[in-house]
């Protein structure tokens, strides 16, 4: 692993990209549920190992930059990967893996088997355009692999058992489109401005003298279109239908992973390409991200407590946790950025768990209507104890992932002496508390009133019989992730490291060397 | 930490216990603090182990002899308080009360601020369970009041801890002195475990509200740790000789007016934590082993007396002093383990609260803290009134209430034997107890002024209580509140106290129901918004989220734009 330029082993980039998407058709030609299934596992699996050569590589090495098909920039299209975006192809393959052998059972009983190799097909897909987001060198090829990842999700999303689903989608197509065309709009006067569409030639030419204004605009349209992929408060509004409604696998994987690329862009554009001191430092971009940040974790944990529906629940929660790492990212320093990136693998794994947990309560319950959910620790204990456990994670407790992010975040707050801050973030921590301890409580200490509770929420299984545990396909990638979050929580410095050098690479702005790769 | 770390063999039981049927879980629950004891006194004094974890050096275990003390009654008591609940089915509190004194034992050993931490809020989390594993209403909302409080503790710990941190770049766990915002949090977090005068509410609301073997348990741990932390970190802050007499003082007119017993225990509890506030508020070596001493010998006779209070509560289903009188006749060695612990309490020489009181009185004395000194004996003459005479009076002896309840189950019995036997032996010979204690002891109890002393004290209350009892102020059970400190010296005082106590009750009645109303008023405020269905619940409609997106890019672009 020295040399990635000439052997076959400089290729990884391109396979990266690659391998999904020429399984994505396979999946198609075989129409075969099970036989699909195993392909975008597999397909899945190769772009993790790949991910995680890279992140290695790149943990010794300087940023890869490999030209695509030998073209050279500016003619063809580059690819650019420093520690911070193969940490997020890792976070993204490993997440979708993991929730591609969760899946399987879970799918096989919301949507019929002679669907399911579509629904794989879109997954492929998905996956094909968020790593292909993150790996790319180029502006305009961002927006291409944006537009495959989002229609790739629209139609996830629509695979949602009831027809509330397809408002969702259609609801997120029109945000999702809208964002896209704004980041358009934004690429487009870049390119006007400066003549070039790859970053490294971006980074280098902006600020431009000659025409500001036009690269303000696109500044402008690039903030707003980020912030509606990404569901920052207050351009959230798709997410919560979007997540309740979609099959809950494909929500455990878009939580853990789609708005992360979202904020994945957002860092990589204002800091690699503008520049910390423009987007910082003259267009004053923490006034308009730490006030939605803030807004986000404090207003959409309340509007958590109160939801009764669990994928509801979690799904404005995902919304204040994007507050955390926003707040972080707004922050311009060093710990900021450690801290949100910290936190956009943590709460990936955290979330991705949580739904997963959610989604066996819904496979063998038939809901997750939480007053509904009484006494269900008897019936689903090893659910339930991974319920609480990833609940631990959200909060924030020692000795979990989320408290290394937590703990990270309120260092760089104090750093900055932003004390009201540091009491809202440690004020919506309580408020994580009481949401989950409240599905908790439920689940562990009120006893059965059963028969109206299930009748309110809409039961099709009946509630008190035949509940038992969630099958061990489910259960096991489950508490893999779980066991992850552990580990991350014990030994801290790991991804604290990791993150550390993606935002000093962020902070420094995007290098400039000869391209490597094929020539 | 290695898994033979005492608070490691806690969590690994409560980890099994989850598991075993329900006898194994009872004889378990009494074989772990026997492990956890060997444990301890297998490593060698002074040890001090450190971990890298995150970049902090974390420590936990350090058995020096502060730590070492609390940490071997924490184990004598969590193994008399699991014989005596041997009875008991409840998987829930089973495990609720290991890893609640693992993480006690966990507390004292730890040698730095974030393992402290750690530790701290563990036990809220754990302790809790004792409450809600009545499944009662009530005591659901009882544990969540008391959680609440005890996680905020937890939070003000964690906001000192950091500022700390940034003040000095130090987490370690010794002297702080309330000397910058940071150490003033950590000193208020210790403060609500510790009950100070005014935020002790929960501990009154709290322990009485636990199951019967529940309550044991809560008064050991809890409020001690809170005493070691202060001892650890604010030995010598002349500020807590004040607070201490205070907490001595007004916990002695609180305990009278309560009916339930129980609760009378738990201000009694605070009067007592009052005494070893003050020893390490003194900060002396005498003082310091006076409180690690008090500590040692109250976790035993407040425990002795609570249990007494539960096997009644058990056999007769009651524990308010106005159902109860004259159990002595059906319940004898209930009734006088209820005497010995009483005399311990009261510091009756040969019983074990005689050599540990002694040791705070004389550090106050020679140290010329002469408030301090008088607040104390105020109150140990409050304590024989309130509770040592007045608890076996009105329950086992006194107007006989009919009851004929049965004697206590063998084990509880048992419990409480060796519970009063252990009072009395180190009331008789307290070496052993002396040599565990942190600082080299050159020190008698039982000189002829220190005997003296005691003994008038004790004869002058108790010939006064006789004499109310004669002139028949005493016949209900509210009247004993004037006797509580003062009638002894000040007549004209009775009249007042009540007004007083009553007035001061009032008033935090009606902040709490302020608090409590502007919190239901903001609760529905946001419910009304936040429900689902709501305005920012809801799925909003593509207009509506174009909307918002027209007016942040109107905000956006104005911001850049200017």
């Amino acid at each position: 692993m020295s040399e990635l330029s000439v052997s076959t082993a400089g290729q990884i980039p391109a396979l990266q990209i690659i391998v999904p998407m020429l399984a994505a058709p396979l999946c198609v030609l075989v129409r075969n549920a099970r036989a699909s299934w195993l392909i975008a596992l597999a397909a899945s699996g190769v772009s993790t190992v790949t991910a995680w050569l890279l992140v290695l590589h790149v943990g010794e090495h300087e940023p890869i930059r490999y030209a695509l098909g030998g073209w050279l920039p500016p003619t063809g299209i580059e690819y650019y990967i420093d520690t911070l975006n193969a940490t997020m192809l890792l976070l993204v393959s490993g997440i979708s893996t993991v929730a591609l052998v969760y899946a399987r059972e879970s799918i096989a009983s919301s949507i019929s088997s002679d669907r399911q190799y579509l629904f794989y097909t879109s997954w492929l897909l998905c996956i094909t355009g968020l790593m292909g987001i993150a790996i790319t060198g180029d502006a305009f090829n961002v927006f291409v692999f944006l537009e495959i990842s989002s229609i790739a999700t629209y139609s996830l999303i629509a695979f949602g058992k009831d027809r509330q689903a397809l408002i969702a989608s259609f609801r997120y197509v029109v945000m999702g489109s809208v964002g896209a065309s704004f980041i358009l709009l934004g690429i487009g006067f870049l390119y006007a401005a400066t003549g070039t569409l790859n970053m490294v030639d971006l980074a280098a030419r902006i600020p431009v003298t000659e025409s500001p204004r036009a690269v303000l605009v696109a500044f402008s349209f690039l903030t707003i279109g980020l912030m509606i992929k990404a569901a920052i408060f207050p351009l959230h509004a798709w997410l919560a239908d979007a997540y309740h409604r979609a099959p809950i696998a494909a929500t455990a994987f878009l939580a853990g992973t789609a708005t992360k690329v979202s904020l994945y862009v957002l860092m990589r554009f204002f800091y690699s390409m503008f520049g910390v001191d423009y987007s910082f430092g003259s267009l004053f971009l923490n006034w308009v991200l730490l006030p939605a940040a803030v807004g986000g974790f404090v207003i959409m944990s309340l509007v958590a407590v109160f939801q009764t529906d669990l994928r509801r629940m979690l799904a404005f929660s995902s919304v204040a946790q994007i507050g955390y790492i926003v707040a972080g990212i707004a922050l311009a320093t060093q710990a900021g950025l450690t801290a949100g990136i910290v936190h956009i693998v943590n709460h990936g794994v955290i979330k991705a768990a949580l739904f997963m947990a959610v989604g066996c309560i819904l496979l063998r319950a038939g809901h997750v209507h939480r007053p509904s959910l009484d006494s269900l620790y008897r019936r689903m204990p090893f659910t339930c104890t991974a319920f609480l456990l990833a609940g631990f994670g959200l909060v924030g407790i020692p000795l979990t992932a989320g408290f290394v992010s937590k703990f990270q975040l309120i260092q760089a707050l104090l750093e900055r002496g932003l004390w009201p801050i540091v009491v809202l973030v440690l004020a919506s921590s309580l408020l994580a508390v009481v949401y989950v301890g409240r599905v908790i409580e439920i689940m562990l200490f009120r006893e059965g009133r059963s028969s109206e509770g299930a009748a309110s929420g809409g039961v099709e299984h009946g509630h008190s019989t035949g509940i038992h545990e969630a099958p061990l396909t489910m259960l096991v990638p489950m508490y893999a992730l779980l066991a992850l979050m552990f580990w991350i929580g014990i030994n801290g410095e790991v991804t604290l490291d990791l993150a550390g050098e993606a935002a000093r690479q962020l902070l420094e702005g995007m290098r400039v060397l000869t391209p490597g790769g094929v020539s | 930490m290695s898994l033979f770390a005492p608070p490691a063999i806690y969590l690994v039981a409560a980890l099994i216990c989850c598991f075993l049927p329900r006898r194994g879980r009872a004889v378990l629950l009494l074989a772990v603090p026997v492990a956890g004891l060997v444990s301890i006194f297998s490593y060698a004094p002074g040890v001090h182990e450190v971990v890298q974890v995150l970049g902090f050096e974390l420590s936990f275990v350090r058995m020096d002899g502060m730590a070492r003390t609390f940490a071997v009654i924490f184990s004598i008591a969590a193994a008399l308080a699991a014989l005596y609940a041997f009875h008991v089915h409840d998987r829930l509190e089973q495990i609720g009360t290991l890893v609640y004194a693992g993480s006690a034992i966990g507390a004292v050993l730890a040698g730095d601020l974030i393992t402290l931490f750690l530790w701290w809020e563990a036990t809220a989390l754990a302790s809790v369970f004792l409450m809600w594993a009545r499944r009662t209403t009530g005591a659901m909302a009882t544990g969540m009041r008391y959680l609440i409080i005890q996680v905020l503790s937890g939070v003000l710990l964690l906001t000192g801890l950091l500022l700390h941190y940034y003040d000095t770049g130090s987490i370690a766990f010794d002297q702080l002195g309330v000397v910058s915002p940071g150490t003033a949090f950590i000193f208020v977090a210790f403060g609500i475990k510790c009950a100070f005068p005014l935020l002790h509410n929960w501990l009154a609301d709290a322990y009485p509200a636990g199951t019967i073997t529940g309550t044991v348990v809560l008064s050991i741990f809890t409020t001690k740790m809170a005493v070691y932390a202060l001892a650890r970190g604010y030995a010598g802050t002349e500020m807590l000789i004040w607070i201490g007499s205070v907490m001595a003082l007004s916990a002695t007119f609180l305990a009278v007016i309560q009916n339930d017993l129980r609760r009378t225990l738990s201000y009694s509890l605070i009067g007592q934590l009052g005494f070893m506030v003050v020893g390490v508020g003194i900060g002396s070596e005498l003082a310091l082993n006076g409180a690690m001493a008090h500590a040692f010998c109250s976790v035993l006779y407040q425990g002795l007396l609570f249990m007494c209070m539960g096997t009644v509560l058990y056999r007769t289903g009651t524990s308010k002093a106005s159902e109860l009188g004259g159990l002595a006749r059906t319940m004898p060695i209930t009734a006088a383990c209820c005497l010995v612990g009483a005399a311990s309490i009261s510091a009756v020489p040969l019983f074990s609260g005689f050599v540990s009181k002694s040791l705070t009185l004389s550090a106050a004395a020679y140290d010329g803290h002469y408030f301090a000194w008088y607040a104390l004996l105020i109150a140990s003459i409050g304590v024989l009134c309130h509770t040592a005479i007045r608890i076996p009076y009105t329950v086992f002896f006194g107007e006989d209430s009919g009851k004929r309840p049965a004697e206590a189950p063998v084990h509880m019995r048992a419990a409480m034997i060796v519970t009063a036997a252990l009072c009395v032996v180190i009331g008789v010979y307290p070496a052993p107890l002396y040599a565990l204690l942190p600082f080299e002891v050159d020190y008698s109890s039982y000189t002829v002024a220190h005997l003296l002393t005691q003994l008038q004290m004790l004869a002058f209350a108790g010939l006064s209580y006789i004499w109310l009892m004669r002139r028949g102020l005493l016949t209900a059970d509210k009247d004993v509140m004037f006797l509580d400190t003062d009638i002894v010296y000040r007549r004209w005082l009775p009249a007042a106290l009540p007004a007083v106590s009553s007035s001061i009750t009032a008033v935090w009645h009606a902040f709490q129901n302020l608090c409590l109303g502007a919190l239901s008023f903001a609760y529905q405020r946001v419910e009304k918004v936040a429900a689902p269905g709501a305005i920012l619940a809801q799925g909003w409609s593509v207009g509506t989220m174009m909307f918002v997106v027209i007016v942040v890019m109107a905000v956006l672009l104005f911001a850049n734009l200017l």
